[in-house]
């Protein structure tokens, strides 16, 4: 088998002529081939936008997810609070698979900021190469005539054919790279809004909180009431008693939930 | 010689290392046609680090052709497969 290189170089040298062939009129060829570099440049251009684009998605996704890893964090204290070890264990499975997918995310952001420094070098090498041909285009111009100035300026064109080249290859990966990810990220935005997550009998995420804002309207209701009990309980001599809900809260008497039920077992 | 690593630039090297460069590259080939992926990633990745550290970045502004071209970084054996076969992103 051939090297590696060789077989390269001879595919690549065959993709960068066609970069700039189009041109039938040698006359016209460096201005043609001029247009072409301002084009790729800001094709290249776009490309970085894309994959910024792409990288704050994924930080925006990356922070409702920690967001979620904390509520649920929440969730499952609150139902273990109210001896709910069901719900306290599906909030804990639910937050484990976020923590699994906000790994997967801090590798993928890495690998985008990774590709937007490169896209912005290559914008860069692009962007000086261009000017560099610019420079020398005027200057051949000036002094020949365009078929020659054609054949003096060739070594330049086909050395920035090679650059267009890479440059396209280079935007081609990337916008593939970049669309993948957008993908998973899409996929992990419907995973999540879904609920489906963790238990797939369970519509909607919306049942595990559902059940555990039951449980912390329960708990709110109780301190509620301790809060009532407290001040109706405590000598209002200091006045401090508010004056309107007075009518509302009835004298304390009756202890309406007993912390012990009569027929759970233990 | 200039040496090309796709989206990575052009490098300027001594033309006397060209018969250390083809080893290093028949050795990837090699491991290409013998399927051997760890193989083939050491020898790639030393490839490139040959063509680094021996050569020196021709300047942005500098317009000049390559006389040898090295695929990007990240080329996989799978690639590699695919570029002698002629199915690769460079088939195109």
């Amino acid at each position: 088998m051939a090297g590696l290189m060789g077989r390269v170089t001879t595919l690549f040298k065959v993709k960068a002529n066609k970069v700039l062939d189009k041109a039938e009129d040698p006359g016209e060829t460096l201005d043609y081939s001029y247009t072409k570099q301002l084009e790729l440049l800001q094709k290249t251009k776009r490309g970085v936008a894309d994959v910024v684009t792409a990288k704050k998605r994924l930080q925006l996704q990356e922070s409702k997810l920690q967001e979620s890893v904390v509520k649920l964090d929440g969730q499952a204290r609150q139902a273990l609070a109210a001896n709910r070890e069901d719900l306290a264990r599906t909030a804990l499975e639910r937050k484990a698979l976020i923590q699994g997918q906000l790994q997967g995310l801090d590798t993928q952001i890495a690998q985008l900021e990774q590709q937007q420094q490169q896209l912005v070098d290559t914008e860069q090498r692009l962007a000086a190469k261009v000017e560099a041909f610019r420079t020398q285009k005027e200057v051949v111009k000036a002094q020949y005539s365009a078929a020659e100035a054609q054949v003096r300026i060739g070594e330049a064109t086909s050395g920035l054919g090679e650059e267009m080249g890479d440059v396209s290859l280079a935007l081609q990966r990337a916008q593939d790279k970049t669309d993948q990810m957008q993908a998973r990220a899409a996929a992990v935005d419907e995973l999540v809004s879904s609920g489906a997550v963790a238990d797939l009998d369970a519509p909607g995420t919306t049942d595990l909180d559902r059940q555990i804002s039951a449980l912390s309207a329960d708990s709110q209701v109780d301190a509620e009431l301790a809060r009532l009990k407290g001040e109706l309980g405590a000598a209002p001599a200091a006045g401090q008693i508010a004056p309107a809900p007075a009518a509302d809260a009835p004298p304390a008497a009756e202890q309406p939930a007993a912390p012990e039920e009569e027929g759970g077992a233990s | 010689m200039i040496v090309r690593i796709m989206e990575e630039g052009q490098y300027r090297l001594s033309d006397d290392l060209l018969g250390e460069l083809n080893q290093l590259d028949n050795q990837v080939a090699a491991a290409v046609s013998a399927g051997d992926d760890a193989a083939f990633s050491a020898g790639f990745q030393q490839l490139l680090a040959f063509v680094r550290t021996h050569g020196t970045p021709v300047a942005n502004d500098e317009l000049v052709t390559s006389d040898h071209v090295l695929p990007h970084a990240e080329t996989t054996l799978a690639d590699a497969r695919s570029t002698f076969s002629g199915h690769g992103a460079l088939a195109g």
